[in-house]
């Protein structure tokens, strides 16, 4: 029940702060061609690790945004604050995992 | 009737003739979320044929056989694809690895090497059936596996490559292919990301794990591997990388060797006689390729995100910044004419090809291509570590 609720809040919070279209379309090429450049253009791997459903599962998402916004020091990974919101981090983060949606 | 047949015989003879094709000025440019490899002519600036369904080329590289008739390409998914330029067709297509980031052509061009990032290491297949001839995994540590990076050929029928997870450099000597002599030479620098050859004998790796290049001379490979430019970025001023540099294209001009900074929006130039730092020269951006036009005298450099849009041109003279340009959305690969007197520019987001003048600096043609991300010219088949 608790975790219903939480995926609740979760999920209500990604719809009301959802990029627009226009937006979505930019962080989707975004994520094929600039993430990919290191994690894969299908993101199953290359310099980066995975960034697969399977791989991420048990990461939790605001685990996944800290390191999208703030990279990971002493790894390859860049900080992308500059370029992605919170909100952005987040929804790119539901694209991971749920690559049909 | 048996007066016809010569006729005929002439006819058809001529045909034949007519679709002759020569391969010195054909290239290939890769599309890389397509798949496709098109085989373009560099003289008339013209699309030859697209040769489709090549896997994932989000990452691909090109050898061509020393006739310059084969093209081999290595695609991220572990793809090895043999195109024949003459007849516009995949001649044969294999899955090596699970994911792997690019290869090599041996000096008497009968060997491929490609390098794995997953099982890492490096195989190594025979250029005329692509049958595995030699299986090296790159095992460190406790029966760890590393990442390859930075695979270059070298004369003697030698490969040269780096362990990125290890930290290791392994030169693969494989005059007899069935019993490879393998010279590993260890603790040589942290994540070394890439690697080139310069004028056949130095094998130069960057670093990412820290700072500096890591130097072996192969004419002396007993002297190990030299740090070179150690301390030079300080962790604390290091700026973000959005897209780890290739080194494939460093530029070398007399002396100086022009290499991408990582980490600093600059171009270092080296003299290589005592390999010093002599001068930095600052860009807009994170360079990715520094190339030098083939007879030296400009070096061109394209950029990571967020300046991808832009070239800058570099006086290899004065040694200072010459031009910049802006060529189009997402300028990925730059690649010269044989003797340099044009280069074409795969740019990505606008989904074409610019060829420009390097005289003018003017554009000169314009192809077609979807989402491109690299291109490679036949004359690459006659240069060490290309
Ligand atoms: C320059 C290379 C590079 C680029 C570009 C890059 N990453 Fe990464 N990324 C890495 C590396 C390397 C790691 C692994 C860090 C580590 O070892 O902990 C990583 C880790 C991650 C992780 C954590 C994965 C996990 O399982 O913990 C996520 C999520 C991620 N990246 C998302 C992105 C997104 C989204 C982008 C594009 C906006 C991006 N990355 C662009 C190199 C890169």
């Amino acid at each position: 029940m608790e975790k219903l609720l939480l995926l609740m809040l979760f999920s209500s919070a990604g719809f009301a702060s959802e990029p627009s279209a226009e937006r979505q379309n930019t962080l989707r090429n975004m994520l094929t061609n600039d993430c990919g450049a290191c994690h894969g253009l299908t993101l199953k791997g290359g310099m980066g690790p995975a960034l697969l459903p399977d791989t991420l599962a048990g990461k939790p998402d605001e685990f996944l945004a800290a390191t999208i916004l703030d990279g990971r020091k002493g790894t390859a990974m860049p900080p992308w604050r500059q370029f992605i919101s919170h909100e952005e981090a987040l929804w790119l983060i539901g694209i991971l995992r749920k690559p049909e949606s | 009737m048996t007066r016809l047949l010569p006729l005929l015989c002439f006819i058809l003879s001529f045909n034949v003739l007519a679709e002759l094709r020569a391969t010195g000025d054909l290239g290939i440019v890769i599309e890389r979320e397509k798949g496709n490899a098109l085989i373009v002519n560099t003289t008339k600036h013209t699309q030859l044929a697209k040769i489709e369904k090549l896997g994932d080329l989000s990452h691909a590289s090109v050898v061509f056989s020393r006739d310059e008739r084969y093209a081999f390409i290595f695609g991220r998914d572990g793809g090895l694809s043999k195109i024949d330029l003459l007849q516009d067709k995949l001649n044969k297509r294999i899955i090596q690895a699970g994911n792997s980031i690019g290869g090599a052509i041996s000096q008497d061009g009968k060997l491929i090497a490609v390098s794995n990032y997953e099982p890492g290491g490096v195989k190594v297949f025979s250029s005329d059936t692509l049958e595995l001839v030699a299986d090296i995994p790159a095992v460190y540590g406790e029966g760890k596996r590393s990442k390859v990076v930075g695979l270059v050929d070298a004369p003697g029928q030698r490969f040269v490559f780096s362990l990125f997870d290890a930290g290791e450099i392994w030169l693969l000597d494989l005059k007899n292919p069935k019993t490879p002599a393998i010279k590993k030479f260890l603790n040589t620098g942290k994540q070394p990301y890439d690697a080139v050859i310069a004028e056949g004998r130095y094998y130069i790796a960057g670093l990412f794990g820290e700072s500096g290049l890591a130097l072996l001379d192969l004419w002396n490979p007993e002297a190990g591997v030299k740090r070179v430019l150690p301390d030079y970025v300080k962790d604390d001023e290091k700026l973000p990388v959005y897209k780890m540099p290739h080194l494939e294209g460093w530029a070398v001009a007399g002396d100086y060797l022009f290499v991408p900074a990582i980490g600093k929006h600059e171009v270092w130039i080296i003299d290589k006689r005592q390999w010093k730092l002599i001068k930095t020269i600052p860009v807009l951006g994170q360079p990715v390729f520094v190339m030098a036009r083939p007879d030296a005298r400009q070096i061109w450099v394209n950029f990571a995100f967020p300046d991808n849009n832009q070239v800058q041109i570099i006086d290899a003279n004065e040694l200072s910044l010459a031009k910049t340009l802006a060529p189009g959305k997402a300028v990925l690969h730059m690649e010269f004419t044989p003797r340099g007197e044009q280069v074409w520019l795969a740019i990505r987001d606008d989904n074409r090809l610019a060829v420009y003048d390097t005289e003018t600096l003017e554009e000169i043609a314009r192809l077609p291509a979807d989402k491109p991300n690299g291109i490679f010219f036949s004359a690459r088949a006659h240069k060490t570590g290309l």
